[in-house]
């Protein structure tokens, strides 16, 4: 090949840096570990199950806002029949009073930073 | 076998159809982003027993029975610090929901050159007028404010505000302030109320006519501090307080010409 001694090299030099991204994270970088996180001591059940508000308390925030909100709807039913008033504030950071311990630990992790905070106020215990 | 452009055109287009047939009940099924139903109110089961409701919220102010400035000062003070108004100094800055003016400026078009005396003097509590027909709600870009159809209450969604201040310009009230500064700082800490949030930099914010205290059974702040100065209630009930007030009373509204139609009535 013409001018073999450099192309092969750059070639070489090209994939290593290319995929860099996929091999550096699995030899040097440590797994993603979830955190632990401070759940309420005297409760044991969310409004929904804890898988279901894993994966989708984002979508229920978001549908609760435009809710509250937009329609003046108050109440949410949840998949037990227990009736809760939709507030972050006032509903979910009751028993989730620990935000640095709950919400903080987990978007830090994930490096999501809802804004939330600006407006709503967290629990009072953390004020301090 | 040979193929035409003819051909080719005539198979790409049916299959082209083919897909988008197939993706259309798909997308019809997803339940997570149909279209919310047009505000009739709010559904069965969404709202406390307790909640007050009405087709037309309003508000009348009986401007005689409030008794000077520390009746004003209560009334104001309840609803800014149940909703967490900063006190920012300096009026450019500042934020309000509930405020006095005289009657000149409260009334522009009700000014005459020899003002009854006791009117000269008297303030009036001025406040969002949550108008019929407002024109903050026409101009938002984002519809962050909005008219809700089922009482009439012209409301903010902060979460949608993009602080263009459209609706500044348009309310010929000036019942809309906007935040320039994070507000946080200038809320005294201990007397932030857990129920209600803050603002924060770059939304505009006012008077909503206490609909989140509606919704369980309390009547707006002003109006509980009032001392049955202020009356609130439906205005398309003949039944109710505030209509019994206006047909035994002789009411204004403020600046009635420019045709927004202010759900507040002041009884001078």
């Amino acid at each position: 090949m013409y001018n073999a001694k450099y192309i092969v090299p750059g070639i070489v030099v090209f994939l290593i840096l290319a995929t860099l991204p996929f091999w550096w994270s699995s030899i040097f970088v440590a797994g993603y570990d979830s955190p632990e996180l401070a759940l309420p001591a005297d409760k044991d059940q969310c409004i929904e199950s804890a898988e279901f508000m894993k994966a989708n308390h984002m979508q229920i925030l978001d549908e609760w806002r435009d809710q509250v909100v937009r329609d003046g709807e108050r109440l949410y039913t949840a998949t037990d029949g227990k009736i809760w008033e939709m507030s972050l504030q006032n509903t979910c950071m009751d028993c989730h009073s620990n935000k640095e311990e709950f919400c903080d630990k987990c978007h830090d992790t994930t490096s999501v930073s809802p804004y939330c905070w600006e407006c709503h106020l967290a629990p009072r215990g953390n004020e301090q | 076998m040979s193929k035409t452009r003819r051909d080719f055109l005539k198979i790409a287009g049916m299959s082209a159809l083919g897909l988008g047939c197939s993706a259309l009940p798909a997308a019809a099924a997803d339940p997570g982003h149909a279209p919310r139903k047009a505000a009739q109110g709010p559904a069965p089961g969404t709202l406390p027993d307790n909640a007050l409701t009405a087709t037309h919220w309003a508000m009348v102010i009986f401007t005689r029975r409030i008794k000077g400035p520390e009746h004003f000062d209560h009334i104001i003070n309840a609803c800014h610090q149940y909703h967490n108004v900063p006190e920012i100094p300096g009026h450019k800055d500042e934020i309000k929901w509930i405020w006095t003016d005289s009657f000149n400026h409260t009334f522009p078009e009700k000014e005459t050159h020899f003002l009854a005396q006791d009117l000269e003097m008297m303030d009036f509590l001025l406040l969002c007028n949550h108008c019929e027909n407002p024109p903050c709600v026409r101009v938002c870009p984002t519809k962050a404010t909005f008219q809700r159809d089922h009482d009439g209450i012209v409301i903010m969604d902060m979460h949608r505000c993009i602080g263009c201040r459209f609706c500044m310009a348009a309310c010929p009230y000036g019942a809309r302030s906007f935040n320039f500064a994070n507000p946080r700082p200038y809320i005294d800490g201990a007397k932030l109320n857990p129920d209600y949030p803050t603002r924060m930099r770059g939304v505009v914010e006012k008077c909503n006519f206490c609909a989140e205290r509606l919704a369980k059974g309390q009547m707006p702040a002003c109006v509980e501090a009032s001392e049955g100065a202020m009356l609130f209630g439906d205005l398309d009930d003949p039944n109710s307080e505030v209509r019994k007030a206006l047909r035994e009373n002789f009411s204004i509204r403020r600046k009635t010409t420019l045709g927004t139609q202010p759900s507040v009535y002041y009884i001078i």
